[in-house]
């Protein structure tokens, strides 16, 4: 059997063709089902996709991704959240900020801006730790985030959460984001940054002795993923109206590994595949769920499915490895 | 001393002794195998719900209870093993790691699904709600019951590690397993004993958890997992005495922050000992009495 | 009392041993010498059961029966009385010295023999004797080679297996132990297989001497012949 190989080129063209039909197929179809749903799978897509780039280009085990998402959600919110009734429902906001009103794709972007600064400044601390140090360090990061979250309920309403959040983002714009965060992260991945961050990841020791600067690509991954993150964070609560301190914990992390680890700790093309069957597959458990009233069978699955997964093919389905494109 | 301080201190010591207890577990078992083992806190999930069952069947005399809870976790531990870990011994790190996640998200979600997600209350027989005076202040006699059960625990199990064959073969397992082997130590066996007596410390911690707090959930185990590995670290990773000494610095910081503190600051507590748990792998990751890890390649 | 026949293993994809051929008689010191990487460790390592068996013959002749090794776990294999001595001695530093020779003993429950075991040892080597509540790791390179002996000695070995007992030890120090050992085979009768990078030192004691290289076996004669042998002279005896 030939397996089809593109050019890198064409990819990229049938991915935006993809993404495009699909969007324009789904605003079309004007199901509110449907298109909340794709747009949670684009943005799942976005975030395996920067983790991919943060834990499988360098070799890191960053669990952080929710708190930076955490992060990047509630500095948007501060600016979509209509002006009216910001006083009312943030009153220890301060003024110069309860006065300006963003679009969602400003407001977004702010988010992502201040998560990445708070990438920065956090990953400075921790990217050199090790392993199992840097991933409960980064666990610790989401308590600490969403402890703060639940606590500065002058600005964030606390445990209450934030509701009637304007649903600004359409599928349009969340497809564009998509392709745009795909092509960052190819391109990175191919050029020779992105050869030095894997020369990194397969032995860190004799890519110092190299030359390269270990440390600054480690934090520079980090920092991307978390900028990411804070974007796609600052995204969500537009789609489903809602967002409280416990929306992206411990279970969304999971999630992330668990498609991370399925596509391939390295491969952009496994993630995004890993990413939509995932969410697929987990969204129809969660329809059986509620029909049963049977809750956390999806978790046992995905779990217990990524213990087998690790048995039989540790390094993913597609490893480092872009399937169907020709990547020489 | 003020009975403020003094019901503080009870109250260190029975939440200090809460997280030893666990951290003991997690510090064999990475001594051992070098793998942090996420389901840990949730034995003591598992425990604690041994507990309410048992005390809900109403069959069980009280004495025998501890006995059965310590059995079952042993139990519980050692399944976790065979199921879990054996498959994956010799795999990189991250493996691992992602395995124990896994096992821990999926026990987590399985009591959800037995158990039901909804607190269960239950209460101690009038014995251990007893509370009495103690210079002045008035403190729970489980607060004290407890540090010196695990006191003695403790006391226990460092000289079966110091002195029994079994314990220094866990001991040479942890510094050179190749080399145990050429002694004829069987590796697998001794992996399944540490997470089998973990597994049975661990659900005593849940046992007491259970009569201090009355309250019980399936997803109890997991913060209270992270913090003791907290503890793990402070006291250095792979160090016995380094567990117990961790456990009761973080449960002495923990309520020291909330008893003495403006009361406004008693949300942050989680971020608090989080935070300590960032600072102290940036600042000093082989905790009191560990040794520094080797750099990694 | 070791026969080993046509023997394969491979590691990974490599084929490390290509069909070997060794005998060791009950009694005898035999060694097994060659350049790094001929695959030498690798046998040892299968003879204690550490590695598997692609193909040939692997027996032990205890005396009271013959032993499959290639079907045999290891700690089985050290039951039955093969003791590894590793390369690089590798006692655990972080145990006291007594607690490196009790464990030697781990397998034994008759702990009486085991204790007179372990004090006659500390007559041979006083220095442990004395040492005997420190830690391991404390001990210099010669006193560490000691341990690991003893070591392997308290579980009173049929066939004592020695990975390179002089790597890394000062040329006296190496002396001293080869005496040892030549002293240990002719009073208690223990077998001996010794892999050994000084080959000099390792044929003048040897009874039999068995040259590896690339996994095979180019040579083998008493350990006398391979001395005078001038192709052995040049390959492994020239230079220091």
């Amino acid at each position: 059997m030939k397996t089809m190989e593109l050019s890198p080129v064409r990819a990229f063209i049938l991915l935006v063709v993809a993404v495009g039909g699909l969007v324009l197929a789904v605003d079309g179809s004007g199901n509110g089902y449907y298109q909340t749903f794709t747009a949670l799978t684009l943005i799942n897509v976005m975030l395996a996709v920067s983790l991919t780039m943060t834990n499988g280009f360098t070799g890191m085990f960053s669990l952080g991704h929710p708190a930076f998402m955490t992060m990047g959600a509630y500095v948007a919110l501060l600016f979509t959240y209509p002006v009216g009734r910001k006083g009312f429902a943030m009153p220890a906001l301060p003024d110069i900020i309860a006065q300006v009103h963003l679009p969602l794709p400003l407001a977004a972007l702010v988010g992502g801006v201040i998560a990445a600064l708070a990438g920065w400044l956090i990953g400075r601390l921790m990217v050199h730790l090790q392993t199992h140090y840097l991933a409960v360090a980064t666990l610790g990061l989401i308590i600490v985030v969403q402890t703060f979250a639940l606590n500065l309920d002058g600005i964030t309403r606390g445990g209450r959460g934030i509701t009637g959040v304007p649903r600004e983002a359409t599928l349009s714009m969340i497809g564009i984001c998509t392709v745009l965060v795909i092509i960052l992260c190819w391109r990175i991945k191919h050029a020779s940054l992105g050869r030095a961050m894997l020369a990194v990841r397969e032995n860190e020791m004799a890519a110092r002795c190299f030359g390269i600067d270990a440390f600054r690509l480690k934090l520079l991954a980090f920092v991307l993923g978390a900028g990411i993150a804070g974007f796609c964070g600052a995204l969500l609560p537009h789609v489903v109206s809602v967002m409280s301190p416990k929306s992206f914990g411990l279970i969304l992390a999971f999630n992330l590994i668990a498609i991370i680890v399925v596509g391939g700790q390295g491969s952009i093309v496994g993630a995004i595949l890993a990413a939509v069957f995932i969410s697929v597959g987990s969204e129809s458990l969660r329809r059986v769920e509620e029909t049963t009233g049977v809750y956390g069978v999806t978790q046992v699955i995905v779990a217990v499915a990524l213990i087998s997964f690790l048995l039989v093919r540790p390094k993913g389905l597609f490893g480092l490895k872009e399937p169907f494109i020709r990547t020489s | 001393m003020s009975d403020y301080l003094i019901q503080q201190i009870v109250n260190g010591l029975s939440l200090g002794s809460l997280y030893a207890l666990v951290a003991i577990g997690f510090s064999l078992i990475y001594g051992v195998i070098r793998l942090v083992n996420f389901a840990h806190g949730d034995l003591m999930m598992i425990g604690a719900y041994m507990t309410f069952g048992l005390v809900a069947s109403g069959v069980v005399p009280w004495v025998a209870l501890p006995l059965l809870v310590v059995a079952g976790g042993f139990a519980a531990g050692g399944l976790i093993e065979r199921v879990a870990f054996r498959s994956i011994t010799g795999a990189p790190m991250i493996t691992g790691f992602i395995v124990t996640l896994s096992a821990s998200i999926a026990i987590q979600n399985l009591a959800l699904i037995f158990l039901g997600s909804q607190p269960r209350n239950f209460n101690f027989p009038e014995v251990f709600r007893m509370r009495l005076s103690l210079g002045g202040a008035d403190v729970a006699l489980i607060d004290l019951v407890i540090p010196v059960v695990t006191l003695l625990c403790a006391l226990a199990l460092t000289t079966f590690i110091r002195k029994t064959r079994v314990g220094i073969a866990i001991r040479a397992v942890a510094e050179n397993p190749f080399a145990a082997q050429l002694m004829g130590i069987s590796i697998g066996r001794l992996v399944f004993l540490v997470f089998a007596v973990g597994g049975a410390l661990a659900a005593l911690a849940g046992l007491f958890w259970s009569g201090k707090y009355g309250q019980i959930n399936p997803l109890m185990g997991f913060l209270p997992g992270l913090k003791a590995f907290l503890a793990t670290i402070i006291g250095g990773v792979g160090s016995l005495p380094g567990a117990i000494v961790g456990g009761y610095i973080l449960g002495f910081s923990e309520i020291a922050f909330v008893g003495f503190l403006p009361s406004e600051y008693s949300g942050y507590r989680d971020a608090f000992v989080f935070g300590l748990l960032i600072l102290i792998l940036l600042v000093r990751p082989q905790g009191l009495f560990g040794e520094s890890e080797q750099e990694r390649a | 009392m070791l026969r080993v026949e046509d023997l394969h293993v491979t590691r990974g994809h490599t084929k490390v041993l290509q069909g070997i051929d060794l005998t060791v008689q009950a009694g005898e010191i035999a060694t097994l010498i060659g350049a790094n990487g001929a695959g030498k460790t690798t046998t040892l390592m299968t003879l204690s059961g550490l590695l598997p068996v692609a193909s040939g013959l692997l027996e032990l002749d205890t005396g009271h029966g013959t032993i499959d090794i290639k079907r045999t776990k290891a700690v089985d294999l050290v039951r039955a009385g093969i003791v590894h001595c590793p390369e690089g001695r590798q006692i655990f530093g972080r145990l006291s010295i007594e607690e490196n020779l009790y464990l030697g003993a781990y397998l034994s429950d008759d702990r009486t023999r085991v204790a007179k075991a372990i004090s006659d040892l500390y007559e041979q080597f006083p220095i442990l004797g004395e040492r005997r509540a420190m830690k391991a790791g404390n001990l210099s390179g010669g006193e560490q080679m000691m341990l690991a002996i003893g070591r392997a000695l308290v579980a009173e070995p049929k066939l004592l297996l020695l990975d390179e007992p002089s790597l890394g030890l000062a040329p006296q120090i190496t002396e001293e132990i080869f005496a040892f050992l030549e002293e240990l085979n002719r009073e208690k009768d223990v077998t001996m297989l010794i892999v050994e990078q000084n080959a000099m030192l390792a044929l003048e004691l040897a009874d039999r001497a068995f040259v590896m290289e690339n996994g095979r076996i180019v040579l083998n004669g008493t350990g006398k012949e391979l001395l005078d042998d001038p192709a052995v002279f040049e390959a492994y005896l020239g230079v220091g």
